[in-house]
């Protein structure tokens, strides 16, 4: 580190930056009505809140171990669907595949506005159109993971040695055989790696989608909490924790194996 | 599948083709348990006439809703929603340094605070913040503050985890060269690792307004303020043309941060 690194200098630099941060925070504090007496008078019920949260109703867990399995299956589904459509789209959206900038132009924009829709939104949107039930939120999760696992897998087929493309086009290969066996192999091991890595986002998500009725754990959780039963909410919400740890312990030591 | 590239590391099966086999067998067995088990009886309620009502609403933007100037168009409710993330990721980069602090490993002498530290985040992280959005509405009322308070409060338990990391990982010369010199902890705090750590905690705070745009655009579902209320109550009523320029305005305006949230990131690099 040098000197000039430090916070002495560039301090008319910092001061401005500092000043239009707390601009910034003077003005989304303002548009949102901030008061934070209010959260020290809501105390009463925060404390409400963690005295039954602190006392879980174990007796409800045989209860969400169905709903809990549901959830798991509607990632595994959302997952695989998700990934099987996300890797055809995400080769056509690289140069490296199709050699042509207008082709993969269409395809990362396409991808793009698919990621940026946010997840409980598209779920939303799917139960609207498709219908209140867990085949929403496989659906809601496949989109999803088309978003998060197509800019990786693009992103991978950006970095892979040009050597056995080159040598594909040589012997006069059309771009499906340079995709299917000089692209393909290279980045195979990253793609499995990736499908476990979307999983693992998706048992996350997947445990709040019931709420707009997508399906699984979720649709307790809501109406737990509406109910205010709070011991109940504090058993789902560890069960999701513990879930999502051995998904996240399962996944690592899997990919650690792939990489 | 994939798994063919992977060389057989252990001796359980006979050769690399076998276990190819095997897994492909297991991943196909997974699937289809997934696929079988679940329940389809919502799709029976299925519409084909309704879904492409809602597919030419879709197509057919209401464009009358981006600005009517009575304060509930789509302009002004993406700017709150902006604000609601805004202020929710400021509250946790403030409040995420302390619990850092506390739960660093290199900073302590003693092994069970940071560990203490650590814990405090994960339970912090593992509520979804819809959950802590319908905590606040019962504390502080439904309005855009209590989304704030929302993303605020999931966000210390992320920024707090990446925030140790990064100080877990440090370069610790600096910080030694200042306690040789006689420099106390504070000082050694403000002159060796602050200036080292600003510009990586403010890149991952900038990350997470991005992620918070995105958040705070759904908390509306649960009365937590912005964009969301109006969208559902627009899906409910079956109001294509409505959803359609919200989904639009939202699209756009994550975009448009990320593309902002990025271009500052790649200047702290």
């Amino acid at each position: 580190m040098k000197i000039s690194e430090t916070v002495h200098f560039d301090w008319y630099k910092n001061l401005f930056v500092v000043l239009v941060l707390v601009a910034c925070v003077v003005a989304s504090a303002t548009v949102t009505d901030a008061d934070f007496a209010e959260v020290i008078q809501g105390g009463p019920q925060v404390t409400a809140f963690l005295e039954r949260f602190m006392q879980p109703d174990f007796s409800y867990i045989p209860t969400l171990i169905d709903p809990m399995i549901r959830t798991i299956k509607m990632s595994v589904l959302g997952t695989v669907i998700g990934f099987a459509v996300a890797v055809p789209l995400a080769f056509l959206a690289t140069t490296v595949v199709t050699r042509n900038q207008v082709v993969t132009a269409i395809f990362r924009f396409i991808l793009d506005v698919v990621r940026t829709i946010p997840n409980l939104l598209l779920a939303a949107l799917t139960v609207a159109i498709v219908g209140i039930g867990e085949f929403s939120g496989v659906i809601t999760i496949a989109v999803f993971t088309l978003g998060v696992v197509s800019q990786l897998i693009f992103e991978t087929i950006e970095t892979v040695d040009e050597g056995p493309i080159e040598a594909a086009e040589a012997v006069g290969a059309t771009r499906v055989q340079i995709a299917f066996w000089s692209i393909a192999p290279q980045v195979m091991s990253q793609l499995a790696s990736y499908l476990f890595y979307a999983f693992e986002i998706n048992v996350r998500a997947s445990t709040v989608l019931g709420y707009v009725g997508a399906g699984g754990i979720g649709v307790i959780l809501n109406s737990s909490l509406g109910l205010l039963r709070y011991d109940r909410v504090s058993v789902i919400i560890l069960m999701i924790f513990v879930v999502v740890a051995v998904v996240d312990f399962l996944s690592e030591a899997v990919r650690r194996r792939l990489a | 599948m994939s798994e063919t590239t992977a060389p057989a590391r252990r001796g359980l099966f006979a050769s690399e083709r076998a276990r190819t086999i095997a897994i492909s067998v297991v991943v196909v067995a997974v699937v289809a348990w997934s696929a079988i088990g679940l329940d389809y009886s919502g799709l029976a309620t299925f519409n084909p006439s309704l879904a492409l009502e809602a597919l030419r609403g879709l197509l057919s933007p209401d464009w009358g809703y981006v600005y009517d100037g009575s304060g509930e168009d789509l302009i002004s409710l993406l700017l709150l929603t902006i604000g609601i993330a805004f202020l929710g990721t400021a509250i946790a980069t403030v409040l995420a340094i302390p619990f850092a602090l506390v739960s660093s490993r290199t900073l302590w002498h003693n092994p069970v605070v940071p560990r203490v530290g650590k814990f405090v985040c994960n339970v912090l992280r593992a509520f979804p913040e819809l959950v802590y959005a319908i905590i606040f509405v019962r504390v502080v009322g439904p309005g855009p503050f209590a989304g704030a308070l929302a993303i605020g409060v999931h966000q210390i338990g992320m920024l707090g985890k990446l925030f140790t990391e990064q100080i877990e990982a440090m370069d610790e010369a600096p910080v030694e060269a200042v306690r040789a010199v006689g420099g106390n902890f504070w000082q050694s705090l403000f002159y060796a690792r602050l200036p080292q750590l600003m510009p990586i905690f403010s890149s991952l705070s900038l990350n997470h307004f991005e992620i918070a745009v995105r958040s705070a655009s759904t908390l509306g579902l649960v009365g937590a303020g912005g964009i969301g209320a109006p969208l559902i109550f627009a899906i409910q009523a079956r109001n294509w043309a409505t959803v359609s320029i919200i989904l639009i305005g939202v699209v756009v305006a994550v975009f448009a941060i990320d593309l902002l949230g990025g271009a500052i990131r790649k200047r702290l690099r």
